[in-house]
């Protein structure tokens, strides 16, 4: 008798979607995850839901999956969205003859486009560029990864499932018949071990999925496309603004709550942990940015990153092709048909937008072959938190806090405006949480002065919990989750250290290395007197 | 707008770009200093400027900024915190309105109109304590805010009939603006400039004019603000084009002029250029005059004590202090600058019955030092903080170029005789 029916490898936005179908169906699942949840490419991603009218043209499959699952992320997840529309721009540089095969594609994808007037375009986004000369209106939005999992693994709990963060499978165990046994996983701060007997495995390790079903022994052709992302300062617009064109480097521009991101490089690389942005990419994107926004190369820049997507090969031949004319799509990959290795399953390619569709489509698979009838309810079932189908607005932390007195409410992070209440609530149910798990439940330190003033703070919080306490037996040491967190942020800086940011940098370095001394905290912290990183060096 | 791309610093929005959090701007600032109703100038300027998209406002603790631009010239980064508040604060307004007690404060010209033909009236009914309880619970202008008498005739209405000096061209001739105070309020102040002014050799027009607009500007009322503006620049423009000077005896005016027009209205055109750049305050004209040896020194005595607050916007001009450096032309005049920050009026703030108290706390400090060093009376270049000092303080508030006057009247007093001999003289020398 396994101890579960399946485990799940990977905790971003398609393992979460797969555990909750999972459970739903009846399926006692649990999920594992190396790092955090959303820490891979679901949280390193430009923030779009797509219409699907990106992929119209040279992908119209996946520009229908986009188009329908679209409607449903509306219905089911509204609280992960800020509904801010979106629009495909041509440019004086985009081709003329574009629009002649997006209309169509769109109609024949299922794609809602409206066409809209550039004078009317330019009124409600001042900041575009005056020349654009067509445009049409999309159903995108603005999609908050980090809800949009929690949401899902909250209903699989609810459904009976686990999720396990920083945890990291060691091996995939096969029985003789060369079937899926189990999983022996290593807890990744405490090295404690265990192994989980199952009868099968879902790899939705996503870039990593290579790595997953070599564990098992397969093979998976995987060719992980870097994509790089600039994080603007403020919102440049406040709807989603795509170039009426085939898919270049900046020809994207979402609006994430106080920012705008500008995307996305594609680069093939050999190592899907390999997210490092180079100046070139930097320098393609800025020069693209201005092509949507004038002036966007000289306004404020507060950091660059950079996620993997989980493209892969299916033919697996043709390597000369480059990594943006590989499908979206998704698939849905049997080892037990291809290589012997039963009851594992692969679910590679795809999008954030569609890893609903990925994660029923994949159980569908699973739970055939385990002889569970039960049909997929996640297209239906509203996730929790999204009960009152009430989506997010830019406005809403600042609202809530004047509401609540202003400037008496007591802000660690200042510029993405989360109080200590907030930290403190987050760490009452994560008491483990570093301060990076932190920043990605409630954007701490994601702001313009990227941790300078609020990584201190939240440091004293976990220092008070441990004084009282509160803080768990994986707990960070305060001292390391200080250096390890500036570390973090000062990373994501460096290919964009220039004028404001640069300032920014050389006060956090004051702050830090010059009141703070921060360099000589000893072996109380992981760092030590000569190995201190120096974080803060701009 | 006025923006030509998204790095257009000239944008107050825009500059919020630049700011990194350093806290310098909540080090200076008056309001914060005393209230923890205002969060400071940090969070409602750039920090609170992130979360804002038209026209759905998110927040109103932004109301509570007077508006003094200490923040904004305190920003080692260049951020226009101030301008930017202004701005979120007309948002605010344009989505949900405005008080009537905040429209009837802001339009001085129909508060002028209204006063000053029933002037007696009026004042009767400023002074009278039970008026005043009723004003401030109906109204909303609280009773012990500082309103200043409605002067028996307006400004403009004395001067149409004493025609004011003929034109003879730019370099002699100055536009004055007189602004509000001067017409419905302090008109002893407007015969003082135009003599100061004509002694020193010009000729002196005063046009047809409205209110700058600032009050409105403040009071987040911009639509309103940009007709009054729009209203001056015509007829200022046309002068300011041909080369002539504009010269303000209010620091708060002349700044709108100068600057506020295009910072926060957007009236960007040539008329709007030419006026930002033609526009003088007086103690700054005569400032430059004395340092090009062409201003009358031929200044009697006054031997007394003279405390000097140099208003808020006086800062924002970037003159320094001229009123000081004129003080010193005065032989035994002893000036002594008040160096605190602000009175706390920062012009309709602080009559607003919920803001009044912190007008004082803000105004404190200067209040306190004023009482420490008695005189007779004190200087000020701005008519609102001129009301509020002496509201709070009971001491008489003037502006400095009146006392440029009465010393240039005593010298004149006194050297009566040598003039009409000295003109003899010539006379005789002549033939």
């Amino acid at each position: 008798m396994p101890d579960v029916d399946v485990v799940v490898i990977g905790g971003g936005a398609t393992g979460a979607g797969v555990l909750r179908d999972l459970a739903m169906r009846g399926l006692r699942a649990v999920l594992v995850e190396r790092a955090d949840f959303g820490s891979g490419t679901s949280g390193r991603y430009h923030g779009l839901l797509h219409s699907g009218a990106r992929y119209v043209v040279h992908d119209p499959e996946s520009a229908r999956d986009c188009a329908r699952e679209n409607a449903v992320i509306r219905r089911i997840a509204p609280a992960c969205l800020e509904l801010t529309g979106g629009y495909f721009v041509a440019t004086p540089d985009d081709p003329l003859d574009y629009a002649e095969r997006f209309v169509p594609a769109c109609a024949a994808a299922g794609v809602e486009v409206d066409e809209v007037s550039p004078a009317a375009l330019l009124d409600a986004e001042p900041l575009l560029n005056r020349r654009i000369w067509r445009a049409f209106s999309v159903a995108d939005a603005s999609l908050e990864p980090w809800e949009l999992i929690d949401a899902n693994l909250a209903s699989a709990r609810a459904h009976g499932a686990e999720a396990w963060r920083y945890t990291r499978l060691t091996r995939i165990v096969t029985g003789e018949d060369g079937a899926v046994a189990g999983v022996e996983l290593e807890a990744g701060r405490t090295g404690e071990r265990r192994t989980i007997a199952c009868s099968a495995v879902v790899n939705a390790a996503g870039a990593w999925a290579g790595q997953v079903a070599a564990l098992a022994g397969a093979r998976l052709g995987m060719r992980p496309g870097k994509g790089a992302m600039l994080v603007m300062n403020r919102r440049l617009t406040s709807a989603v603004v795509n170039r009426l064109a085939p898919a270049g480097d900046g020809d994207i521009l979402v609006p994430v709550h106080t920012v705008s991101i500008l995307g996305t490089t594609d680069v093939e690389v050999a190592d899907p942990d390999d997210v490092r942005v180079t100046d070139e990419e930097v320098r393609a994107l800025l020069a693209d940015g201005d092509r949507l926004v004038p002036g966007l190369s000289g306004s404020r820049v507060v950091r660059a990153y950079a996620g993997c997507r989980p493209l892969y090969d299916e033919a697996d031949v043709d390597a000369a092709h480059e990594s943006r004319e590989i499908s979206r799509a998704h698939h849905v990959v049997d080892h037990g048909q291809r290589d012997g290795i039963r009851g594992l399953w692969s679910i590679v390619g795809g999008k954030l937008t569609t890893y609903r569709l990925m994660a029923e489509q994949t159980v569908d698979a699973v739970a055939g072959a385990l002889g569970v009838a039960a049909a997929c309810r996640t297209a239906d079932e509203v996730l929790p938190g999204s009960e009152e189908g009430r989506s997010y607005w830019l406005g809403e932390r600042l609202a809530a806090l004047e509401a609540e007195g202003g400037g008496d409410a007591d802000l660690v992070c200042e510029c993405e405006i989360i109080t200590s209440g907030q930290l403190q609530a987050e760490l009452d149910a994560h008491p483990d949480s570093t301060l990076d798990d932190l920043r990605r439940a409630t954007r701490l330190g994601m702001g313009p002065c990227q941790g300078a003033f609020c990584t201190c703070r939240a440091a004293a919080l976990l220092s008070d919990r441990q004084g009282m306490g509160l803080n768990g037996s994986a707990t960070p040491d305060p001292n390391a989750a200080l250096l390890a967190f500036l570390a973090e942020r000062v990373r994501g800086t460096r290919a964009i250290a220039w004028g404001d940011q640069l300032a920014e940098l050389w006060l956090e370095a004051g702050v830090y290395r010059g009141t703070l001394a921060v360099d000589t905290i000893g072996a109380a912290g992981n760092g030590s007197q000569d190995g201190a990183p120096s974080h803060a060096e701009p | 707008m006025t923006f030509t791309d998204a790095a257009d610093r000239h944008y107050p929005a825009f500059s919020t770009d630049a700011c990194i959090k350093c806290n310098v701007c909540n080090t200076v600032c008056p309001v914060a200093r005393v209230t923890d109703l205002f969060p400071g100038p940090k969070y409602v300027g750039p920090q609170a400027q992130r979360f804002r998209e038209a026209p759905r406002s998110a927040d109103h603790s932004v109301d509570l900024c007077s508006g003094c631009g200490f923040c904004t010239r305190a920003c080692p980064q260049g951020v226009r915190i101030a301008e930017t508040n202004s701005r979120a604060r007309a948002e605010m307004v344009e989505e949900r309105g405005s008080s009537l007690r905040n429209r009837v404060i802001a339009d001085t010209d129909l508060l002028i109109r209204l006063g000053v033909p029933f002037a007696p009236l009026a004042n009767f009914a400023l002074r009278s304590r039970i008026l005043r309880w009723i004003g401030e619970r109906v109204v909303g202008v609280h009773r012990s805010a500082a309103l200043h008498p409605f002067a028996r005739r307006t400004f403009q209405a004395a001067v149409a009939r004493r025609r004011v000096s003929d034109d003879r061209g730019p370099d002699r001739t100055l536009i004055y603006f007189h602004g509000c105070a001067v017409n419905g309020f302090e008109t002893s102040l407007g015969r003082d400039a135009i003599s100061v002014l004509e002694r020193n050799g010009f000729s002196v027009i005063v046009p047809p004019q409205s209110c700058c607009a600032l009050p409105m500007i403040s009071n987040g009322l911009y639509p309103q603000a940009r007709a009054k503006a729009r209203r001056n620049l015509t007829v200022l423009g046309d002068y300011a084009r041909r080369g002539y000077r504009i010269v303000t005896t209010s620091t708060s005016c002349g700044y709108t002029l100068k600057a506020e027009y295009a910072e926060m209205l957007d009236l960007d055109d040539p008329d709007a250029r030419a006026v930002a750049r033609q526009t003088w305050d007086i103690c700054e004209l005569l400032g430059d005059l004395h340092e090009r040896s062409k201003l009358d020194t031929r200044l009697a005595p006054l031997d007394r004590e003279l405390p000097y607050h140099p208003p808020c916007q006086l800062k924002a001009h970037g003159i320094g202090t001229p009123a000081m450096d004129l003080f010193a032309l005065i032989p035994g005049l002893r000036a002594w600058n008040s160096e605190h920050d602000c009175c706390g009026a920062a012009g309709t703030y602080g009559l607003k019955r919920e803001r009044w108290q912190i007008a004082q706390d803000v105004g404190r400090g200067l209040f306190a030092r004023l009482r420490e060093r008695p005189a007779p009376d004190m200087a000020c270049d701005s008519e609102t903080c001129r009301w509020q000092i002496t509201a709070s303080t009971s001491i008489p508030a003037r502006h400095p170029v009146e006392y440029i006057a009465e010393s240039y009247r005593r010298w004149d007093a006194a050297h009566i005789g040598e003039v009409a001999r000295a003109e003899a003289g010539t006379q005789l020398g002549a033939t």
